[in-house]
């Protein structure tokens, strides 16, 4: 299929540019929490993040190539391969801090629930693409995707990846919600879901039980997660309002901080740029979201729509929960910043996503 | 593109774009959130913040969870925690560590160079971790650095619970020790919450039972000053205490056991033959499990595990020696219940047996002369049971043994137990891919050949015997305690199975025991008593075979010396005690063997005449509870 040359200048550049920033900010701060003030030296994962970022970049075109209507047929398949790719993570996967979620391919350790995420909003794009009947749905209308998304929840919380699971399911419900689900079976929903909460709680490992009860109460566990909350909050507190300055965080530099380029980059990067640059990189990201919603409204179908809705539900609930945990308003559970965090899974899958929203942003010119 | 065509609609998604419009106002609200949240950090509590990060900090004191302590049957300490003083050192505390360590060498009257070399040792790690200069420091040195606190910033003293084994190396195979978790352990245990520097059951009942004896450790979040003097208690989690372990170990027999093996290496079990609850196990060369608790050095630990004589190895569970003439049990009554023999007939012993062309030498040169199988047995006759092997057959020979627990793993808790061999022609056809060869059964029969057994085996089949085929499990454990006394667990005897055998095969054999030690002629007259009546078999197992002359132990290199067996029970009437001795290189098990059993089971008796009043009081205690 040739590109019409009408696409390209309708190319999204404001989305692009807005990437860009993500990406400068994430090398930055990873620089920054890796840098170590005796060798003058920060490793190699901030270069890593730029090659990550590169294979992001093939990602996203990818995405924006083809007419998105396309997806309606490959969503399925690509839904399917996750379901493989979870299947053999449990299988032949590579464990790390408790968990078992990587699978190696010599060069890269897949995360296949990063990609996972994409396909929840796929396969449910395409399921509710069809125009709803004026009545809404009912539940019953939907146990066909709650069959289809299950596998996935459960597989990730196998590994167990809590965070993903929360994500995966949050994502869902916002998509059945904007798909059309009728606000009075949104509530039958969460009513059975809270009665559910003890036959659940019972499969959760003792140690996961623990760290739920820790999020809602860190003080519970002050010496192990209530410590890092702490901790992180001392980072983003003592940032004041201008920052201690780039590669000046103490929090950071004293290794006070937990998993300090991936799923704390948030506090590294208060510290070092206070309340303002915070106030920058949320506002950034409101930017993002809030344009990305105008793209909803102004989509050619309700495919597109939804497809959009749904990549940016992804990065909506990213940041909320991870902002959320490092600030202590929320539990801690392992989710990246979008865009920021490390991680070679996350960044390519979050920029395919960037692609499919900038491809029907491309087309909804196109007649 | 027909497809495509259908699904292009161009009238956009009207319910869409409405319900877009309520995202607007979710992203307003939850924006609004995280900048207050963030507004409040930063800016209203920011002060208090930087406090906190410059002045560091926030610190994680642990406090390991006071192992539990583990007593004996009759309720006597065996193991237990004292509180212990580490010494500490934060750098990062302390503006000028090298000269505040200088103080502290001065007030400790210590030489300060084996101070600043722990400190130039440990530089390499972050300036706030903990730097351990001493453990386990004697009360002067806590009063020093206590009365010299303001001197001494960055230095504080942390209470750290030690365990401590009350007799030593007494028990030290069963009990086992206690090591920092390795780097492998702490892969799969950190879930449980295990971190770097923890303590771990590494060995014996302290390994097998850590879940049970380690409790949760706790601590505290604590905010230091500059001199990291703790200013106050932010978070506190209290540790919560181990279990309390009860042994069906009886310590004073258990001290008798390692007193008659002390200066040999060899074992000594001890069985209740009535439940298979451990009485006494004692393996020996031993170690002392102390040295471990307070930090064993390398050298020590270098020296332990090159030690020729293995003092780490459990020579109860782990050692498998052929059984010898002790083996001689399994084969009476094989060849009872087989109906191969007639008991009362007698067979002439000119003192070898030939199998084809190939001749078989009785331990006594010249024979036994006429012998039935009581005085085979009564005299360890090797003749006799050279010709009941062919008419057997080495499978019948290895179902009796295995009925009675030879061959495989008992199941006691502890780890690394091994399984011995009892051979048949299956075993060597999987083996060694060859057929049985008759000749090899004459082997068996006097328990040599293949044949391995381990003493626990040994000592849990004589109490099969001694109560008429039952066989039990043997157990350690008998009851596990909260530390307010409540009963959490407990355990008793576990049947693993009754072997069927006529009265007739077990009262003979019974009585031809009982005159190993008591009648004329008997092999194991040196364990006879005058206080208990004692019932066994002894065994002489070879270490290399003999070809040729008769040699006396003595005249051979101490490691080809046989090793000693004694297996036996008390009293003949009504058993309560089995017990399984091992003496390696010991020579002759009459001699060197059975009179360790008779120590044991006479200071067994002697601890049986107080329990007996006891049970009386407790008794009646009993009616006047209901």
């Amino acid at each position: 299929m040739q590109i019409d040359r009408r696409l390209i200048s309708h190319f999204d550049w404001p989305l692009f540019l807005l990437c860009l920033a993500f990406i400068a900010v994430s090398v930055m701060t990873i620089y920054s929490a890796n840098f170590d003030l005796d060798t003058g030296h920060a490793g190699a994962l901030p270069a890593r993040q730029v090659t990550w970022f590169g294979l992001g970049l093939v990602a996203m075109f990818i995405a924006l190539s083809f007419d998105y209507h396309y997806i309606d047929r490959l969503a399925y398949p690509f839904y399917g391969m996750m379901l493989v790719l979870l299947v053999l993570v449990m299988l032949i996967g590579h464990s790390g801090g408790g968990s078992q979620r990587w699978i190696n391919l010599g060069f890269f350790r897949l995360q296949p629930s990063e990609p996972a995420k994409l396909a929840i909003v796929l396969v449910m794009a395409k399921y509710f693409q069809p125009d709803e009947s004026a009545r809404g749905y009912y539940l019953r209308d939907l146990w066909v995707p709650f069959l289809i998304v299950s596998p996935l929840i459960i597989l990730t919380l196998i590994q167990p990846d809590l965070g993903t699971a929360i994500i995966l399911g949050i994502v869902f419900i916002s998509m059945i919600l904007m798909g059309g689900l009728r606000v009075r079976s949104f509530a039958l929903l969460v009513g059975a879901g809270l009665a559910f909460l003890p036959v659940f709680w019972h499969f959760l490992r003792p140690y996961q039980q623990n760290r739920v009860l820790t999020f809602l109460d860190p003080n519970r566990d002050p010496l192990g997660a209530g410590y890092h909350v702490i901790q992180s909050q001392i980072a983003i507190g003592s940032g004041r309002v201008f920052g201690k300055g780039f590669l000046h965080g103490t929090q950071n530099r004293l290794d006070f901080l937990p998993a300090q380029h991936t799923d704390f980059i948030f506090a590294v990067f208060s510290e070092e740029w206070g309340f303002l640059g915070c106030a920058v990189l949320l506002l950034l990201y409101l930017i993002l979201i809030a344009y990305c919603i105008r793209l909803v409204q102004r989509a050619k179908d309700r495919f597109g729509a939804l497809l959009v809705f749904g990549m940016v539900a992804i990065v909506f609930w990213h940041v909320v929960i991870n902002v959320g945990m490092v600030s202590g308003l929320m539990p801690v559970v392992g989710v990246p910043l979008p865009l920021v965090s490390y991680g070679g899974s996350a960044l390519a899958s979050m920029m395919f996503a960037m692609g499919v929203i900038m491809n029907v942003s491309m087309r909804r010119y196109v007649f | 593109m027909a497809a495509l065509a259908q699904i292009n609609k161009q009238d956009g998604a009207p319910e869409l774009r409405r319900r877009a419009r309520v995202l607007y106002a979710i992203l307003a609200l939850a924006f609004l959130g995280l900048v207050s949240r963030l507004a409040f950090l930063q800016i209203v509590a920011g002060e208090r913040y930087t406090f906190l990060s410059e002045n560091n900090r926030v610190r994680i004191k642990r406090v390991a969870g006071t192992r539990g302590m583990i007593f004996d049957r009759q309720g006597q300490l065996l193991v237990d925690s004292r509180p212990s003083f580490d010494l500490i050192f934060v750098p990062e505390d302390s503006s000028d560590p090298q000269n505040t360590l200088r103080l502290l060498a001065r007030y400790l009257k210590r030489d300060e160079k084996e101070l600043l070399k722990i400190f130039e040792e440990g530089k390499s790690r972050a300036a706030f971790d903990e730097m351990v200069l001493g453990r386990d420091v004697d009360w002067s040195e806590v009063v020093a650095v206590e009365t010299h606190q303001l001197d001494l910033p960055g230095v504080t003293l942390r209470v750290r619970p030690r365990r401590s084994y009350a007799d030593g190396p007494m028990a030290a195979h069963v009990l086992g020790y206690l090591g920092e978790i390795n780097p492998r352990q702490l892969k799969t245990l950190k879930e449980r919450g295990y971190v770097i520097g923890d303590e771990i059951g590494q060995y014996g009942l302290e390994r097998r039972w850590e879940e049970i004896l380690r409790g949760q450790s706790g601590g505290q979040q604590v905010e230091v000053d500059a001199l990291g003097r703790r200013m106050r208690v932010l978070h506190e989690v209290t540790d919560v205490p181990g279990y309390t372990v009860h042994l069906t170990i009886d310590r004073e027999l258990q001290a008798a056991a390692y007193e008659a093996l002390k200066g040999k290496e060899g074992t000594l079990v001890a069985i209740d033959v009535g439940s298979g609850a451990i009485l006494a196990l004692a393996s020996t060369p031993a170690f002392d499990p102390n040295v471990f608790a307070r930090g064993i050095k390398s050298e020590e630990w270098n020296g332990l595990i090159k030690d020729q004589l293995r003092p780490l190895s459990n020579r109860a569970t782990q050692g498998q020696y052929p059984p010898g003439s002790t083996f001689k049990i399994i084969m009476a009554i094989a060849a009872l219940e087989e109906g191969v023999v007639q008991p009362e007939g007698h067979i002439q012993d000119p003192g070898f047996f030939f199998f084809g062309n190939r001749q078989f030498r009785d331990w006594k040169k010249g024979g036994h002369g006429a012998v039935n199988l009581h005085r085979a047995i009564v005299e360890s006759c090797d003749t006799y049971f050279y010709q009941l092997g062919p008419k057997l057959g080495v499978d019948r020979i290895a179902k009796w043994a295995r009925a009675f627990g030879l061959g495989e793993k008992t199941g006691i808790a502890l780890d690394d137990e091994r399984s011995g061999t009892i051979p048949d022609t299956e075993w060597k056809r999987k083996r060694y891919r060859q057929p049985w060869f008759p000749g090899e059964t004459i082997s068996v029969a006097i328990g040599q050949g293949y044949v391995t057994v381990t003493p626990l085996q040994l000592a849990n089949m004589m109490a099969a015997v001694a109560n008429g085929g039952k066989l039990y499990r043997p157990y350690l454990v008998s009851k596990v305690e909260s530390l307010d006394g409540a009963t959490v667990r407990e355990y008793g005897s576990e049947l693993i199975r009754t072997i069927e055998m006529k009265p007739d095969t077990i009262n003979r054999v019974k009585r031809a025991l009982a005159d190993v030690v008591q009648g004329p002629g008997g092999t194991g007259g040196a364990a006879r008593s005058t206080q208990i009546p004692i019932a066994g078999k002894t065994g002489t197992a070879q270490v290399i075979e003999m070809k040729g002359a008769y040699l006396k132990s003595e005249q051979l290199s101490y490691f080809n010396r046989d090793h000693a067996w004694f297996v036996s029970y008390a009293p003949v009437e009504k058993p309560q005690i089995a017990i399984a001795v091992l003496v390696e290189h010991g020579g002759h098990g009459g001699e060197a063997a059975a009179p360790m059993a008779k120590k044991v089971f006479e200071k067994f008796m002697e601890l049986q005449k107080p329990a007996a009043q006891n049970q009386q009081v407790s008794a009646d205690g009993d009616i006047r509870a209901n």
